[in-house]
């Protein structure tokens, strides 16, 4: 089975308000709300993680469903995104200004 | 310096321009203030300085110190293509709008530029509305397709898109209520929340709003329907609704991301609800 990785856009804006994340396409302006699920894929979009191991370690562990099907919705859901560009979706872990400055910051030396 | 007696244009203009004391009047310079942002128009002849001074009388400031300027150029009127839209791009700063016969440029960095028209307001209208929404996406503010009041030192925006009542709504506003606009409101962050100013963009009224502004106290959207009824909304229905109707003219990611957080910042503070109501007076007693 490949392994896919998910990174959030940065053509995209986000705000969580009340309980909805709202995704905003800055390209068209094209509104998005997520349900819980949604919105926790895309918190944990960060290019890095594998797409697997998020739905296995973070869905699984908050909501009471099964890893397989789990991992068929949430790829159905990364498919949607991906095709409206809010998603970029790689075999490989993917690289954005955000994914580097994270990681620029996690290898700063410690005082 | 010429002033209004020396003049030969003064005596053509309409008394209403007239009576504002104009220190720069060889040059038909005109400054114009909305939301507190001066823009400086310079006229290429008198009579369309005449026609700027009646249409923004509300606006004009003579003593600010303007933000922008723009050189303003008559072109022949020409006949527009059918579906023509407004387009507005940005080239390394400076921005182009065209449609049909108007031609605008201006750059942002010298905050100088020139409007090329056919010499009627509407044209510097449309100008001055992309100008602010320009300049308001960074300064956490926006223009909305609403009307709006000032009433017990409290604003209140009715929004709504074309045909939702936002002229009805100024229409019924009672004696005691300012009036902002009846079609295009403008709103800024503020310390304690947002301001609402009064703008000169008018719909069907015809009656440019007052220069004024208060603190924002709620928006509603707006619908006609078969009772007064007012339910207050969610931040994110809220939030997806007031994004259709806010003013927007650039394709540039970067703004549009900061017209999104402002909205978002917008519902977060002020409360919005969904309004329902029937045309009459009634509807006002609901708007406290």
């Amino acid at each position: 089975m490949s392994t896919t990785y998910i990174a959030r856009s940065s053509a995209v804006a986000a705000r969580r308000l009340g309980d909805e994340m709202v995704i905003m396409s800055a390209l068209d302006s094209t509104l998005f709300s997520l349900n819980d699920v949604g919105a926790m894929l895309w918190e944990a979009a960060d290019g890095r993680t594998a797409l697997d191991r998020i739905v296995r370690e973070r869905v699984c562990t908050s909501f009471h469903v099964d890893a397989a099907t789990a991992l068929r919705d949430a790829e159905e859901f990364v498919r949607e995104l991906a095709a409206r560009g809010v998603l970029l979706v790689s075999g490989e872990p993917i690289e954005t200004p955000a994914t580097q400055a994270a990681a620029a910051s996690a290898g700063k030396p410690q005082r | 310096m010429a002033t209004h007696t020396s003049n030969p244009a003064a005596a053509q203009f309409p008394a209403s321009a007239a009576a504002v004391h104009y220190p720069e009047l060889s040059n038909l310079g005109l400054t114009i203030e909305i939301g507190g942002l001066p823009i400086r128009l310079r006229a290429p002849d008198p009579e369309f300085w005449s026609l700027l001074a009646a249409r923004y009388s509300n606006f004009v400031r003579a003593d600010s110190a303007p933000e922008m300027e723009f050189e303003l150029l008559p072109t022949p009127r020409m006949p527009l293509p059918e579906n023509v839209s407004l387009q507005v791009h940005c080239y390394n700063g400076r921005w182009l709008l065209s449609r049909g016969e108007f031609r605008a440029a201006f750059d942002m960095r010298s905050r100088r530029g020139h409007l090329a028209c056919v010499p009627n307001p509407y044209s510097v209208d449309t100008l001055l509305r992309i100008v602010h929404s320009l300049l308001l996406a960074p300064a956490g503010g926006m223009l909305l397709h609403a009307s709006g009041g000032i009433r017990d030192g409290r604003g209140y925006l009715f929004s709504g898109i074309s045909g939702a009542g936002k002229t009805t709504m100024a229409r019924l506003a009672p004696p005691d209520v300012q009036l902002l606009t009846d079609e295009i409101s403008y709103l800024r962050r503020a310390e304690s929340g947002f301001s609402v100013y009064g703008t000169p963009f008018s719909g069907e009224l015809g009656i440019q709003g007052e220069r004024v502004s208060a603190p924002l106290a709620a928006i509603y959207l707006i619908e006609h329907g078969a009772e007064n009824r007012m339910t207050p909304l969610t931040e994110a229905d809220a939030a997806r609704r007031l994004m259709r109707n806010v003013l927007f003219f650039a394709h540039d990611a970067q703004l549009v991301s900061l017209v999104f957080g402002t909205v978002c910042e917008l519902v977060r503070r002020i409360p919005v609800y969904r309004l329902e109501f029937l045309p009459d007076s009634r509807v006002w007693e609901m708007i406290r």
